[in-house]
């Protein structure tokens, strides 16, 4: 097994209409044993701005910190907030410089363009190569099972309240079958005016 | 060079290492789906090696019984032997107890099959499905040495990540606050095999081309074939 299957955890996003909405399960694991179960690993980076970071745990959380230190940065000699098309590109740089000694995350992002209300979504691999789909983003140790569940339930241009169902479902269903992920889950449903944070309740094993 | 290197025996050699590769992965998808009084058994008709498509039209159902049928997949050369001296054990029964062997004992049969191959295990993922004794639908899955469970659906082979979670969502009903799980019909069975192979062949290059689908009631059997993306 890969290092990027150490700790366990995956991330989905989907896009919907005028809204995207992305979610992710809360193990942290140290291969088969369970350490904490309130492990969050997707962020928020600015207003309609989330990025998930599955993979090795400490590189969630040195590949965070370096992010918001940049996003600072740009922000403060920009004066404004970046776009998701923007993380994107700073996301690649971060994880291309480290082309040879890369970050083991596996990078999803969702937001909405703050001016256009756009909805975005996008995945990268560990060094930084995106993919930018009309459809759905999978991410982690359950990847294959995810893009099983979401190439069946998803739909275009869903309703907040459908799109908040097709990804639960999806992930839930997903990860319960897969042992690195799972004990809980977390869905942010992004929409122009609001962010709605949900924990589900699901199966403890 | 001194005489005795020259004409040196084999054990003065350098020591090299022989591999032995006796297994292949011919890739394949297998889903079954039990109802009250019939059973659902589907392939992908695709065999692959490698990003190499061996046959387009390869179903992996094999047909024992009039009641009972087994869908095959992993490494092809296992899948055929296992079915040869398969085969001839039923036909060994046949002629012993002058009556075709039931679901059940073809259950049971299969699984002591694989575990005596413990130590050299056929390389195959199974399913099998039947009309059992109540003549009610059943469903069996193994693993390639014998482990056996009796279930109300299941798949195996290439796409089983994809294909499983999507069972148990819509046939188990999990993760549904107030849903029971949904009465299964041939209608209901039909479609959602026919949208789990979908799925699957979008995302998993050794599933595709087709699927056959295979219904046994007490009548006897139906078959159906259905085409899927070639790429």
């Amino acid at each position: 097994m890969s290092i990027l299957h150490y700790n366990g955890g995956c991330v989905v996003a989907m896009k919907g209409k005028n809204c995207v909405a992305v979610a992710t399960d809360l193990r942290f694991g140290v291969q088969g044993q369970t350490i904490a179960t309130d492990f969050e690993r997707v962020f928020e980076l600015g207003p309609h701005l989330y990025i998930g970071l599955p993979g090795l745990a400490t590189d969630t959380q040195t590949v965070y910190q370096r992010l918001q230190f940049r996003i600072k940065m740009y922000e403060m000699r920009e004066g404004r907030k970046l776009k998701p098309q923007t993380l994107m590109a700073m996301v690649q740089n971060l994880l291309y410089e480290r082309r040879f000694g890369p970050y083991f995350v596996e990078p999803v992002i969702a937001g909405l363009n703050a001016t256009t209300k756009e909805p975005y979504i996008c995945a990268l691999d560990l060094i930084g190569c995106a993919t930018e789909p009309a459809d759905f983003v999978v991410s982690g140790t359950c990847s294959e099972s995810l893009y099983g569940m979401c190439e069946t339930t998803w739909r275009e241009d869903m309703e907040p309240d459908d799109l908040f169902e097709c990804i639960s479902q999806s992930l839930v269903n997903a990860f319960d079958r897969d042992a690195l992920s799972g004990w809980g889950a977390v869905v942010h449903v992004i929409e122009h005016d609001k962010v709605t944070t949900r924990y589900l309740k699901c199966r403890q094993d | 060079m001194s005489l005795a290197v020259m004409d040196g025996a084999d054990y003065m050699r350098d020591p090299r290492k022989h591999h032995f590769h006796p297994y292949a992965d011919n890739g394949g998808t297998s889903v079954a789906i039990a109802g009250d009084d019939f059973v659902m058994i589907a392939s992908d008709t695709r065999l692959t090696r490698g990003f190499n498509i061996l046959s387009r039209d390869q179903g992996k159902v094999l047909g024992l019984t009039p009641k009972t049928m087994m869908a095959s997949s992993g490494c092809w050369a296992d899948v055929l032997t296992l079915k040869k001296v398969l085969n001839a054990r039923l036909t060994m029964y046949s002629h012993e107890h002058h009556d075709v062997m039931s679901t059940t004992a073809v259950a049971q049969l299969l699984s002591t099959m694989l575990y005596w191959r413990r130590f050299f295990p056929y390389y195959v993922s199974n399913i099998l499905a039947g009309i059992d004794e109540e003549g009610k639908g059943v469903v069996y899955h193994y693993d390639p040495v014998g482990h056996m469970e009796k279930l109300a659906f299941s798949a195996t082979g290439a796409s089983v990540a994809q294909i499983q979670p999507l069972l148990d969502n819509q046939l188990g009903a999990l993760n549904m606050k107030d849903v029971t799980p949904p009465t299964i019909t041939k209608e209901l069975a039909r479609q959602l095999i026919h949208d789990a192979f979908v799925s699957a062949a979008e995302r998993d290059i050794n599933t595709g081309d087709g699927i056959l689908i295979h219904t046994i009631t007490k009548d006897g059997t139906t078959d159906e074939k259905v085409k899927l993306r070639r790429d």
